[in-house]
């Protein structure tokens, strides 16, 4: 009796290996179809456009491995010095005032009354903002003296501001352990949200000006041009589309007003429209307000954000999930919507935040469309798939082919890190919105 | 006694039952839906007789700063002490009579011809006549402006009446601070709302009026604005796309519609089986680095696709690596025409789609599998079900019911998949009439037509026609699967 059942369970013991097997098979396949071009593609990078040839060719595997391809991408422009030089100095100002920040911690420690602590609040938020004006006003006169030309002026104001926003950082972190660590501590720091604020705003305009500074106009290379192209718009993209889509589906998610449905037919009308269909009328109108061909990057943003409240579907089912009754008991004791929107739901909706600062800031980096009309024609006014597209898609494409591959990694590596980084909520999103609609 | 019937029968005969009530009930339905609109446009004069009813009593019954509204707009407010409300009503209003005595006059008039005077050369110097582009555009936004207009004049006057109500019953009105402090609460979705809605209109809703006007004109390559006038044609674009003739377009849109749906078909459907089906297999029990297979198929979604389908389009050509090691290995003798032959460009198109597509399932396959219950798969295994049944009987069935909406975007979302055919072959290989291309969706045709040989009248024509067969589309989706119909309740 208990033999046949033995063996029973060793057959399905069997059974479940062979099935489980199958499926492991299957898997490396299918691993290996996903990889390979990848591999293909950083492989084929690594040919030496100038030792074998540049395109198509029947071999895989470089004969020649080197760098050349990547030291086109760059040539001409002095990033590297520039990027030390940005580096060093930011390092430098965030050591000596993060030492600052921490004995003046040190020193508010002493003292541990509730009233202290408001107190401390309140100096932590004029910190914050004093650090960040200081930078300022030092960025410009730095750049000023220093160079006396507005490009180098500019630079020397981003890298304040990126000194100052590591500043607020490190002291919003000293300060927030500071005022947990004082005895009694039940006052709200009402200036949290100013303090964070002011940290992320600081950051931002540092990033965008070095981009848009170092670059740019500092180099000769058309790649680095590109590249700095489409990451100003993702960076401009990706925050005030998330600004956009988050008040819109807020409004039509927890606010009820009239026209709401009327709201909801008519965006579901015009997203049966293809949206390429409107082209020519879209690039008129920026051709108006002078935003095509040199203007390109504001015109990009503009139209990128301008329809992007069509796109609420996502993060209004996601605001649907949040239970009402939290709204509505902030709402009796006394707060405003506003106050709900940015105190309540807010922090609660942080997956769909990130999800959606994701999604806008990838999107710029595979328009071809829009770039390529609007940019018409004008090379320094590309982006990154507007000029490898036309490398590879040109009659010289046999002289590009292993540099397309090579801007290609460059713009893969840097994407797929952030996505790989932030798959939680991309999943999130995803499944969120395909169960919901 | 039908309802009976109807439970007895298997899951196709269910669909097949469904789908002939549906298009039994189709003329009901269309002849219902006549009715309604007629209904609603009787509503709508009703409404509007009593609109003008009360104005006219607004009038008879007001004070004189009610009365001198209907003139200067904003007048009663600011009368009242409401001054925020009343000098955006008198901004708007001048606004708007400027603008209508600098432009929108001019251009309204010549909107039904679109412009006579031609554009000639005197000598050297050229004489610009009208510009039939901009009398269209701006011909459209005068036309919604005036609407804007009334509307807003109807607010005003009946913001005036209201005023006059609660002044009457002896309450304060709301001073101009109370206003902006009921954006940021009561009325916040005005505040919320309203640079959306001007972005949205700005760059959707008035191009595309334009482009649905352009349809009737005969825009193109021979009367390109500044130097050529275009004018109204009525339905000759229709003509030239849908009959089939030599110099019509006809035979093109249906090879090109019929490719369409063809690939939005199978781009949705294999899709979404395959990637469920491997969202299953990663997902069983026993299966270890879960996190590992996830992530290698994610890789497709993380890299920008210009990279990873133009490299992958090269890698298929006819001098790319995957012919050239085939004939290396003596496979074959010739490069195999993945590009070049329709039918093996439509195939390998879908087979790159996959490439692209089953992650995205596998991800939102895998949310779903974690939320069916186990107990249902528990049961049925004691019940003696195996993997097959189970898959049958419970896993599809729930997918089927989560995921209708999905299913449907999805089939929209392929019908105007840009990206995917244009970065694989550009539409090639290029022979049918109207220089559109074996692999070419209406949408990818649209945008030939527009950048390349601007051909602005047809490419209006397909949008249109590409608009009529979503609309179409969900219509029928939306009343056949009731999760898709039901997702408001989802709250």
């Amino acid at each position: 009796m208990s033999e046949t059942k033995q063996q029973k369970l060793r057959s399905k013991k069997g059974h479940e290996r062979r099935i489980n097997g199958t499926i492991y098979t299957v898997l490396t396949i299918m691993s290996i179809v996903w990889l390979v071009p990848f591999v293909f593609l950083v492989l084929q990078s690594f040919r030496s456009y100038q030792l074998e040839k540049g395109g198509m060719v029947d071999y895989l595997i470089p004969k020649h491995f080197s760098l050349d391809n990547y030291a086109f991408l760059f040539e001409g422009s002095n990033f590297f010095s520039w990027c030390g030089k940005a580096l060093l100095i930011a390092l430098i100002i965030a050591c000596l005032s993060s030492l600052l920040v921490v004995v003046a911690g040190k020193w508010l420690d002493r003292r541990d009354t509730v009233k202290r602590a408001e107190r401390a609040c309140a100096l932590g938020a004029c910190l914050v903002v004093g650090y960040v004006a200081l930078a300022l006003l030092a960025g410009a006169m730095h750049g000023f003296a220093l160079a006396g030309n507005l490009v180098h002026a500019l630079i020397g104001l981003a890298l304040f501001i990126l000194a100052g926003a590591i500043i607020a950082r490190v002291y919003l972190k000293q300060d927030s352990k500071l005022l947990r660590s004082i005895p009694g501590y039940v006052v709200e720091d009402k200036y949290e949200g100013v303090k964070k604020l002011f940290a992320m705003a600081a950051e931002f305009l540092a990033v965008t000006l070095i981009v848009q500074c170092i670059l740019c106009p500092m180099t000769t290379s058309q790649y680095l041009k590109w590249y700095g192209n489409t990451l100003t718009i993702a960076l401009f993209t990706s925050v005030i589309q998330t600004v956009i889509v988050l008040s819109v589906s807020y409004a039509l998610s927890r606010l009820r007003f009239k026209g709401r449905k009327l709201i909801m037919n008519v965006v579901l009308v015009l997203g049966l429209f293809p949206g390429f269909l409107t082209m020519i009328t879209l690039y008129f109108l920026l051709k108006q307000m002078g935003l095509t061909q040199a203007g390109s990057v504001p015109g990009l943003i503009l139209i990128y954000c301008a329809s992007s409240g069509m796109g609420y579907y996502i993060s209004k089912g996601f605001f649907d999930t949040i239970p009402k009754s939290l709204d509505e008991s902030a709402r009796i004791d006394g707060a405003t919507r506003f106050q709900v929107f940015l105190k309540i739901i807010m922090p609660l909706a942080k997956p769909i935040v990130i999800y959606t600062i994701l999604m806008a800031f990838m999107a710029p980096w595979g328009d071809y469309v829009f770039a390529s009309y609007v940019a018409f024609g004008h090379q320094n006014g590309y982006n990154v798939a507007v000029g490898l597209y036309n490398w590879v898609n040109t009659n010289d494409y046999q002289n590009y082919f292993t540099r397309f591959c090579a801007g290609g990694v460059l713009v893969a590596v840097p994407i797929t890190a952030l996505f790989l980084a932030l798959q939680k909520y991309y999943v999130e999103g995803v499944t969120g919105g395909a169960v919901k609609g | 006694m039908v309802d009976l019937d109807y439970l007895k029968m298997s899951k196709p005969q269910k669909f097949l039952h469904n789908l002939a009530g549906f298009f039994k009930a189709l003329p009901g339905r269309i002849g219902g839906g006549f009715v309604n609109l007629g209904r609603r446009i009787a509503g709508f004069f009703k409404g509007l007789g009593l609109s003008i009813a009360d104005l006219v009593t607004t009038f008879r019954e007001g004070d004189w700063k009610t009365r001198l509204s209907y003139l200067v707009m904003g007048s009663g407010s600011m009368a009242r002490g409401q001054w925020g409300r009343g000098l955006l009503f008198f901004l708007f209003q001048t606004v708007f009579n400027l603008y209508m005595v600098n432009f929108g006059v001019a251009y309204l008039s010549k909107l039904n011809t679109l412009g006579v005077v031609e554009t000639y050369k005197e000598g050297r110097r050229t004489v610009y006549g009208d510009n039939s582009f901009l009398i269209l555009l701006y011909g459209v936004l005068t036309l919604f402006f005036i609407l804007a207009f009334i509307y807003t004049w109807r607010v005003n006057i009946k913001q005036n009446k209201i005023s006059q109500q609660i002044l009457k019953s002896g309450k304060k009105l709301k001073s101009t601070k109370e206003d902006l402090q009921s954006l940021m609460d009561s009325q916040f979705h005005k505040t919320l709302l309203a640079l959306p809605t001007l972005g949205v209109f700005v760059f959707t809703i008035l191009p595309i009026f334009f482009m649905i006007l352009v349809a009737f004109t005969n825009f193109d390559y021979n009367h390109q604005p500044p130097s050529k006038l275009f004018t109204w044609v009525g339905f000759e674009n229709f003509k030239t796309l849908l009959s089939s003739g030599s110099a019509s377009y006809g035979d093109t849109f249906r090879q090109v519609l019929f490719w369409t749906l063809v690939w939005a078909f199978f781009a949705t459907f294999l899709n979404y089986f395959l990637g469920m089906f491997v969202a299953i297999m990663i997902n069983k029990k026993g299966i270890k680095l879960k996190k590992m297979w996830r992530t290698i198929l994610v890789m497709t979604i993380a890299i920008p696709q210009f990279v990873s389908l133009l490299y992958v389009s090269k890698m298929f050509a006819a001098d790319g690596l995957i012919n050239t090691y085939l004939m290396k290995w003596h496979w074959i003798s010739q490069p195999i025409p993945f590009w070049t032959n329709p039918g093996w460009a439509r195939f390998t198109i879908i087979l790159i789609n996959i490439w692209i597509g089953i992650p995205y399932l596998m991800l939102i396959a895998t949310g779903i599998l974690m939320n069916i219950p186990a107990d249902l798969y528990e049961s049925a295994r004691i019940d003696g079900a195996n993997a097959m049944q189970m898959y049958g009987k419970i896993t599809l069935p729930y997918m089927l019911f989560v995921t209708g909406p999905y299913l449907l975007t999805s089939f929209t979302g392929n019908i105007n998949n840009f990206n995917v055919i244009f970065l694989l072959s550009q539409g090639k290989p290029m022979g049918l009439s109207g220089n559109a291309g074996y692999t070419d969706l209406l949408i990818t045709w649209l945008y030939r037509m527009t950048v390349s040989d601007t051909n602005y009248k047809i490419a209006a024509v397909i949008g249109i026609m590409v608009f009529v067969v979503l609309a179409v589309i969900n219509l029928v989706v939306y009343n056949l699967i009731p999760s898709v119909k039901n997702e408001e309740d989802f709250q």
